[in-house]
């Protein structure tokens, strides 16, 4: 039905697809010891302001009710399930999509306070935002 | 104007790393076949409708998404598993399917496409007649 082998775009995309997990594989010579093989689903983004880490989970058609999102000092627990509807009547050609039940584990900055943790989800990624601590300001010491 | 413009950019120290950068990424599919037609399933979250862009002529079908969220001001990344903004992806059809009645959807970050099969080539069921 799909010309896919033929199709030199596809091909490409494909060896792109490879080259991109090697490179992930190796990218990181010291990761962190909570930090996943690349590829685990779902991906990550963490970015981080004054006041705030935000982590961006692309997790794409899930009802947001199933995430199970837990903060323990500075250990980030998101649990889902996407259970993909199989069409018995068709035929598949490809199934490359995430099916089943995740559990990501990411270490956050140590300042972040678990007590102040808010979720959306929007267009299939679920953000979290957690308010760090104030940073003690360096205190000044007069030399009497 | 524009191409000098281009040129210089790439001629620039480093633009290798700037060029694979900007690479889209291949978002995972499902397709699949029935009696009506093909249908596939595209993962691609952070595309809301007006960054989608789906494109089907006779030959191919092109999908196309720019991943768009509201990202608070001053961030600073710390990790980053996903490292572009735009999806792409395309397929080669064949000429039974009617691309001219393709129904595309997008809900949650998932993009649904559908491609009957031309009302000629799907197959009929034939009533016996007992005489």
């Amino acid at each position: 039905m799909f010309g896919n082998a033929t199709a030199f775009e596809t091909l490409f995309d494909e060896l792109r697809r490879m080259e991109q997990g090697v490179e992930q594989m190796y990218g990181r010579s010291a990761p962190g010891i909570r930090s996943v093989a690349r590829g685990t689903f779902p991906p990550a983004n963490i970015g981080a302001t004054e006041n705030e880490v935000h982590v961006y989970l692309f997790a794409p058609g899930f009802d947001a009710k199933s995430f199970s999102i837990s903060v323990q000092r500075n250990v980030l627990t998101v649990a889902g399930q996407r259970v993909l509807p199989i069409d018995e009547k068709a035929t598949y050609f490809r199934q490359e999509r995430f099916d089943g039940e995740f559990r990501r584990i990411v270490t956050l900055p140590e300042d972040v306070d678990p007590e102040r943790v808010e979720a959306k989800y929007r267009d299939g990624v679920l953000q979290i935002k957690v308010g760090r601590r104030e940073v003690a300001k360096p205190r000044q010491i007069q030399v009497a | 104007m524009r191409d000098t413009q281009d040129l210089a950019t790439h001629s620039s120290a480093g633009s290798q790393r700037a060029e694979r950068e900007v690479y889209p990424l291949i978002p995972p599919a499902d397709v699949l076949e029935d009696v009506d037609g093909i249908t596939l399933h595209i993962d691609m979250p952070g595309v809301s409708k007006s960054g989608l862009k789906v494109e089907a002529d006779k030959n191919t079908l092109v999908i196309e998404g720019d991943i768009q969220f509201s990202m608070p001001q001053g961030m600073e990344a710390l990790y980053a598993e996903l490292q572009s903004t735009r999806y792409r992806r395309n397929f080669t059809l064949s000429g039974e399917l009617d691309t001219e009645k393709t129904i595309a959807n997008l809900k949650n970050g998932v993009l649904s496409v559908k491609i009957p099969l031309r009302a000629e080539v799907r197959p009929r069921k034939i009533e016996v007649h007992a005489s």
